[in-house]
């Protein structure tokens, strides 16, 4: 479980996050959504303590973030960023090693082989294993990078714009991964600039504007549509998504042609 | 990937002890390989029984009785040219040699940048000037070029540091800052040297000096300093993702540079403080064993190691047999072989990845 507590944070003497408080479950997607710059980035740095906090608390399963070594924290916390690129000829399963950094000790064990097979099996890239990392598509390498945060065995898992730069097929594939770790009992918490994908994806939203929380709750709580415009400033209309049983947020643009009438 | 690599290792183990036992019977005066081999496990089996006769000296004794060695076929002056003077030459070729490249394969890790060799943030300038004030003032050189070297890292760590934590581009331009600095004192020194060619040829990096005691001092800092760096290979190969994947990773990143700073720091002061300033090894080696082995530094450090004390001696044995009586400086000849060599490197990697 994950616990957030007032927490402000920030670069220097700039605050990007004002007293945000949050809750994440066993279970849950909890999908953080926000403009650009709004601190979304910010609190997933907080939550790892690659940035310190300036004040308030991150809590892991009850212990304070600020009272654990980092190798303790990426036992319990995996982190996927937006698609890196890697230039480096590393094979996929060097990479996935990767994940087994804070648990080796010298080199790596029997068991530690075994769990980085089972987390590339998980992602469907074991066929993967011995190719270089340099030659793979955005998918595939975005998939690698997940079956390394797999191999964390992390208890929460945190993705910064996971699909972003993704086609639409890679983008639900990278999705639905996600929610199955999540329904076998992991702490997903998701940046996501799609707001229809988080629609449909997260259990709960968190909507962040300027480093405030102004909105936190189901996706029907959170993404009405005058939410959405205070947040990200543009008109939309928000309607119930029947196919997918969500909610399908469309922007209100005037029409570029007038060819249609 | 991890297997091809260990044979590579193994390959490159047997390369150096030939390429040792070849340059130790290659001089002016010629011995034939096989009274080498013979004087140098003479030389082995004695250093062993030293050891053994002051832990177990009743066994040894008895050792000693059934009399072990090889039936001398050799001339004295043989002995002393095998063992007290070509083979301290050839093994602190081999040291320098591994230290430099080792120390480079690590700075290039570390720092992410293809140019970075030993002395990029300004440790042979350190050194050169340590050096230069040693001949100008009549010091020992071996320590003051020591000194100059490893002042220099602590004082561009000190100036790159901002709020705890080191940036690497700032560390690479404050190293090539202060080294700017320190080689135009160095400049200055050898303009108002009265002896201006010692400097410079001691700048051109040379193993004439070699003895014993060299070899004893230094293969203890390099030796150590090697194996310890290797343990941060694993480190090296995460932070290579970013440093924020790093940490996410666990990995103390701060941490790990400072260790691996002051670890190259070491073997490189210790190499330069007895060979001088011998360029190319630390930049080449390494490019070239990545290029063969891959970037995994579990591999890629001792196959550098290895690469560049064979390499080294190779230059070595040239520069001091090529002209007669006369010694080339070793950072000659490591820049006219290694050079052309790196460039045929380079444009057959380029084809290979634009085929």
């Amino acid at each position: 479980m994950l616990e957030i507590r007032d927490l402000s944070a920030g670069y220097g003497h700039r605050h990007v996050l004002e007293h945000i408080s949050l809750k994440a479950s066993e279970g849950e997607v909890v999908g953080i959504i926000g403009s650009n710059g709004s601190g979304k980035t910010t609190l997933l740095k907080t939550i790892t303590k690659v940035l310190e906090p300036i004040s308030g608390t991150v809590l892991i399963d009850g212990t304070n973030v600020n009272e654990m070594q980092s190798k303790e924290i990426a036992k319990k916390v995996a982190v996927v960023s937006q698609v890196i690129s890697i230039n480096f000829e590393f094979t996929v399963e060097d990479i996935v090693l990767m994940g087994r950094t804070p648990y080796i000790k010298g080199s790596e064990t029997v068991e530690d082989i075994n769990i980085v097979r089972d987390a590339m099996e998980k992602t469907n890239t074991l066929f993967l294993k011995d190719r270089l990392i340099t030659q793979l598509s955005g998918g595939e390498l975005q998939r690698v990078i997940i079956a390394r945060a797999f191999a964390q065995n992390p208890k929460i898992l945190l993705l910064d714009e996971p699909t972003s730069h993704l086609d639409i097929t890679n983008q639900i594939d990278i999705l639905n991964l996600i929610k199955n770790a999540s329904r076998k009992g992991m702490v997903v918490v998701a940046v996501i600039h799609d707001l229809n994908l988080a629609a449909y994806y997260c259990d709960k939203i968190c909507l962040l504007q300027d480093g405030k929380l102004i909105s936190a709750g189901t996706p029907e709580q959170v993404l009405t549509s005058s939410n959405i415009e205070r947040a990200f400033n543009i008109t939309v209309k928000v309607i119930p998504n029947e196919i997918t049983n969500s909610l399908y947020v469309i922007p209100v643009l005037e029409p570029l042609h007038d060819t249609l009438h | 990937m991890a297997k091809p690599g260990k044979s590579v290792i193994l390959i490159l183990a047997l390369l150096l002890l030939a390429a040792i036992i070849s340059n130790t019977a290659i001089g002016s005066t010629s011995i034939s390989p096989d009274i080498t081999t013979k004087i140098l496990v003479t030389e082995i089996i004695n250093g062993v029984l030293d050891i053994t006769e002051k832990i177990f000296p009743s066994a040894t004794a008895k050792i000693l009785m059934a009399n072990p060695f090889i039936e001398k076929t050799w001339t004295d002056s043989q002995e002393v040219i095998i063992s007290d003077i070509r083979l301290p030459r050839v093994l602190l070729a081999a040291l320098v040699g591994a230290a430099l490249s080792t120390a480079g394969c690590a700075m290039q890790g570390l720092l992410k940048n293809p140019m970075a060799d030993p002395y990029i943030i300004g440790m042979s300038s350190g050194a050169a000037l340590g050096a230069s004030l040693a001949f100008l003032l009549l010091l020992p050189v071996q320590l003051l070029s020591f000194i100059g070297a490893v002042i220099t890292i602590f004082v561009v760590y000190n100036i790159s540091k901002i709020g705890g934590k080191v940036p690497v581009d700032t560390l690479l331009l404050s190293g090539i800052a202060v080294g700017s600095l320190l080689a135009a004192l160095t400049s200055l020194i050898i303009f108002i040297s009265h002896s201006p060619h010692q400097i410079i040829f001691w700048l051109m990096g040379g193993l004439w000096t070699a003895n014993w005691d060299k070899v004893k001092i230094t293969s203890v800092m390099i030796i150590f300093g090697i194996l310890v760096l290797y343990r941060f290979a694993w480190s090296l190969n995460v932070m290579l993702l970013g440093e924020e994947q790093a940490q996410y990773l666990g990995i103390n990143i701060e941490q790990v540079k400072r260790y691996v700073l002051v670890l190259s720091a070491l073997v490189t002061a210790a190499a330069v403080s007895v060979s001088g300033i011998i360029g190319f090894v630390g930049l080449i080696i390494p490019h070239i064993m990545r290029i063969i082995v891959g970037p995994d530094h579990r591999i890629l450090f001792p196959a550098s190691t290895l690469m560049g004390a064979v390499f080294l001696v190779l230059c070595d044995t040239f520069s001091r047999t090529i002209i007669d009586s006369v010694e080339l400086p070793v950072g000659i000849v490591t820049a006219m072989f290694g050079a052309p060599f790196f460039i045929y490197l380079l444009r057959k990697r380029r084809q290979s990845l634009y085929a």
